[in-house]
């Protein structure tokens, strides 16, 4: 099957400043942004695709760092569920992010990047900066927003706050509010990072040392959450790696990575300080603690989405058990209270939290079905 | 128009255009189908079975994966003109409290079920000695669905034991309709439409 051709990364400097949460207001945002497929001419073809924590706009194209393929090329591309030969894909880097648009990585008014001063924003805030973008492009509704993780949480939020600007909305192992649990685990994440000497209070810009010891850990223990025990045990059980020095099977009664599970995360943290900054990591974990959708309208969820014209469809899966079940059931209750059209579906798939990237065909009927009615 | 089971299809004819309809145990669909395409209703559909929810949204209907024994209760107070409930009563944990709900959650309730005191089980039951196996219920007694074997007769009673009005019933015998004379020996399934 082809692959999409995405546009090459466009930045966009916002023509508004960016009010925040916080109160804060960010002047001169820039947002790094991808595209794939053609506007129709009465720009009714549009498909914002929001990203998870640590991705990024490169949707369906290669990564520039890694070279891998873009983190949903299986679900975006020509003939895809997310059929680019059909829709116009836009998919933005998150404010805060670290791959283009404006981050704690970027430089501040006085020429230094921002680093901590950077102000801490919300999932409502990077909604607020692609609702921008969206003006820029002359969309006034789009077909669908479609979002997985924390994707889902900026697919609600746009549903909830610019009633009107999307006609579905898909969310994908999703909450509408981060869980003490989940928090908890972002909390060691970060703790991880702010441990490592190198972080130097966020200073390390241009000082030659990263954080990268923290910001793996923090990847380790966070992708942990992303897999099922499931999934785990079928990949790696408890197989040992082979020695350097060629041995097979053989603890070295040290603490070197003896177990296969202990090279793949091992792998997975050192691999991703390469493309990805860790205040980006501890601004944008901070971004999804606070997101709580029922919080921001009186405590009550249904009035989130009681101005809303979309209709919904809320994809879970059995083995997610940091987003599990029952937070997408609470999101579609209070849609049911909103009398808004909802579809939901728990979907059976190995491989936890990250079934919404992996191969799962069931996921790609109902994605395919809801966007192309 | 697609050849819809003759107790959706009756359901269907007598759904009011411009509706809110809830149908629970939805199954693929075919009922919302049909009511969205003729009767620009609003419907909305509950099912136990995820393919059949996901076939549901594929051809462009909004159905949610639920447990009716236990998900219904979700639902507000009149968020439904109508909720629907085909062939689904029987296998209820608690088919009392399942009415209940229907009645709390639509203005008016479609009830179809089929008659187990149809005179071709009772021969079956009286003259064997075992428990019927018939066309419209072809599944032994060990792995059927149905725990909750219930009669024309004894639905009227639950119905009047709980003020449930009749504001109509439909009976059918193979694929047709017959009339209400000596239906509990005659239907073999039923359609009520009731209310408050």
């Amino acid at each position: 099957m082809a692959s999409a051709r995405a546009q090459p990364t466009t930045c966009m400097a916002l023509a508004e400043p960016l009010a925040l949460d916080s109160g804060q207001v960010l002047h001169g945002v820039t947002v790094a942004y991808e595209t794939y497929g053609t506007l129709a001419a009465d720009r009714g073809n549009a498909i914002l695709v929001p990203h998870a924590l640590t991705g990024d706009q490169h949707l369906a194209s290669p990564h520039p760092i890694t070279g891998k393929p873009g983190w949903w090329h299986r679900m975006v591309g020509p003939g895809k569920p997310i059929d680019t030969s059909r829709f116009f894909v836009i998919c933005a880097n998150v404010v805060g992010g670290c791959m283009g648009s404006t981050g704690p990585a970027s430089a501040a008014p006085d020429g230094a990047p921002f680093a901590m001063r950077f102000p801490v924003i919300t999932i409502r805030d990077m909604v607020r900066s692609q609702v921008a973008l969206l003006d820029r492009l002359g969309i006034a509704r789009l077909h669908a927003v479609v979002g997985g993780s924390m994707g889902g949480m900026q697919a609600l939020s746009l549903a909830a706050n610019f009633p009107g600007r999307a006609a579905r909305v898909l969310g994908i192992a999703t909450s509408a509010r981060h869980s003490a649990q989940n928090i908890a685990f972002h909390e060691v994440g970060r703790q991880a990072i702010m441990a490592d000497p190198a972080w130097q209070g966020g200073e390390y810009y241009g000082s030659g040392r990263t954080p990268d010891k923290g910001l793996s850990v923090a990847r380790m223990a966070a992708h942990i959450t992303y897999l099922s025990e499931a999934g785990l045990t079928d990949k790696f059980g408890r197989r040992l790696q082979d020695r350097p020095d060629g041995s097979k099977g053989a603890k070295s009664f040290g603490f070197d990575a003896d177990f296969q599970v202990e090279s793949y995360l091992r792998h997975q943290g050192i691999s991703f300080t390469d493309r990805f900054d860790a205040n980006s990591y501890l601004y944008i974990t901070r971004a999804m603690d606070y997101f709580d959708l029922a919080e921001e309208h009186g405590g009550r969820l249904a009035n989130a989405f009681a101005g809303t014209d979309a209709r919904f469809c809320v994809i879970s899966f059995d083995t997610d058990w940091l987003y599990p079940t029952s937070e997408s059931r609470s999101i579609v209750h209070a849609l049911n209270a909103a009398a808004a059209p909802v579809s939901f579906v728990e979907l059976s798939a190995p491989f936890g939290h990250d079934s919404f990237l992996l191969d799962v065909p069931a996921l790609d009927r109902v994605v395919a079905g809801f966007l192309g009615q | 128009m697609s050849a819809l089971r003759p107790d959706l299809a009756v359901i269907a004819r007598h759904v009011e255009p411009g509706t809110r309809v809830l149908d629970v145990g939805c199954g693929e669909g075919e009922l919302m189908a049909e009511l969205q395409a003729t009767k620009q209703v609003d419907a909305r559909g509950m099912e136990i079975d995820p393919q059949a929810v996901a076939q549901c949204v594929a051809r462009g209907l909004s159905a949610v994966q639920g447990d009716a024994n236990r998900d219904l209760a979700d639902y507000p107070d009149n968020a439904f003109d109508y909720a629907v409930l085909s062939q689904t009563l029987q296998t209820a944990e608690r088919p009392d409290l399942m009415l209940e709900e229907l009645l709390r959650i639509g203005r008016r309730a479609f009830v179809s079920f089929p008659n187990f005191a149809h005179w071709r089980m009772r021969a079956h039951l009286l003259l064997r000695g075992r428990m019927p196996v018939t066309r419209h219920l072809p599944v032994s007694w060990y792995e059927t669905q149905n725990i909750h074997h219930v009669t024309v007769t004894d639905f009227r009673a639950l119905l009047a034991s709980r003020q449930v009005r009749i504001e109509r019933c439909w009976f059918f015998s193979g694929d047709r309709e017959i009339g209400p004379r000596g239906a509990n020996w005659r239907a073999e399934y039923a359609v009520f439409l009731l209310r408050r």
